[in-house]
């Protein structure tokens, strides 16, 4: 199981309070005990896959894995960063990870738990969803295609 | 997977390491190898094995990897046997190019990363991504 992440944990459960929607928390090994939301240690992935499908929004520390479930069913995600400095991590892989998104479509950064309402109402807003397939998407599919039929990129 | 609706334009036949991948996607026909790392030389001779064997069963034209120790033995089996090798490096490498992607520079025909600023480096190229 991956560290706790209790300053998101905590942060998004004070935002809870005032959301109409369910808020279902995977908290992994943190000491933070949510009030407002539904909490559980961990979520097996073919359930967490099957609750992505059904929500509106995603907010999580900004792990490729979470980025690459949330687009596949379409959803906008939140990412905010886990920091070394304060434990959450090895290394600040995250903190470049969410640089390196930061303006793609359905994609929200919160780089501390201060900006996470603004990027969570950003993502519900929906507007940063670009319709259909990105250019980055399309490029790699279509470099794909054209290796296998001539053999160059 | 996410380049499935490409790939689906071709004949194409897809190894895993994981049967159960493979139902779970509704993928008839798939190819299964051991799964391998560095620090274990007899599953990974086993893997390189059965890579060999894959290979020479379809022949393919071409050989595309998406990661790990099992795709680079397919990628090497794809070479003995003359086909055009491709290694796509996993999005999650967003640091460095995972170990399997270094040894493909020289390995496979193409090596490519999903981050702009890993293909700075001589033989990785950088043509889009799954994001």
């Amino acid at each position: 199981m991956q560290l706790g992440f209790d300053r998101l944990i905590e942060a998004m459960d004070s935002l809870a309070q005032d959301f109409d929607e369910e808020v279902i928390a995977q908290t992994g090994k943190g000491n933070y005990q949510p009030r407002n939301m539904t909490a559980r240690d961990a979520i097996a992935p073919g359930e967490f896959e099957t609750l992505v499908q059904r929500c509106i929004l995603v907010v999580s520390h900004a792990g490729i894995g979470s980025v690459l479930t949330a687009q596949r069913f379409g959803k906008p995600i939140v990412l905010m960063p886990r920091r070394a400095t304060l434990g959450e991590h090895r290394n600040d892989h995250q903190l470049a990870t969410a640089r390196k998104l930061d303006g793609r479509s359905g994609i929200e950064i919160a780089m501390d738990e201060s900006e996470l309402a603004a990027a969570i109402g950003r993502g519900l807003d929906g507007k940063d969803i670009v319709a259909g397939v990105s250019p980055s998407v399309r490029e790699l599919h279509r470099s794909i295609a054209n290796f296998i039929e001539t053999g160059r990129l | 997977m996410l380049l499935r609706p490409t790939l689906e334009q071709y004949d194409v036949r897809f190894a895993t390491t994981d049967a159960a991948l493979g139902r779970q996607r509704n993928i008839s026909q798939v190819e299964v190898l051991p799964d391998c790392n560095k620090d274990q030389p007899f599953r990974s001779m086993l893997c390189a094995l059965a890579a060999l064997r894959i290979v020479l069963r379809h022949r393919p034209d071409t050989v595309l990897s998406t990661g790990a120790a099992p795709g680079l033995m397919c990628i090497i089996a794809g070479r003995l046997t003359g086909a055009k090798t491709m290694w796509i490096d996993s999005v999650a490498n967003g640091e460095e190019l995972s170990m399997c992607g270094k040894l493909s520079r020289r390995l496979a025909h193409v090596c490519l990363t999903q981050w702009e600023h890993l293909a700075a480096q001589p033989r990785v190229d950088y043509r889009g991504a799954v994001l």
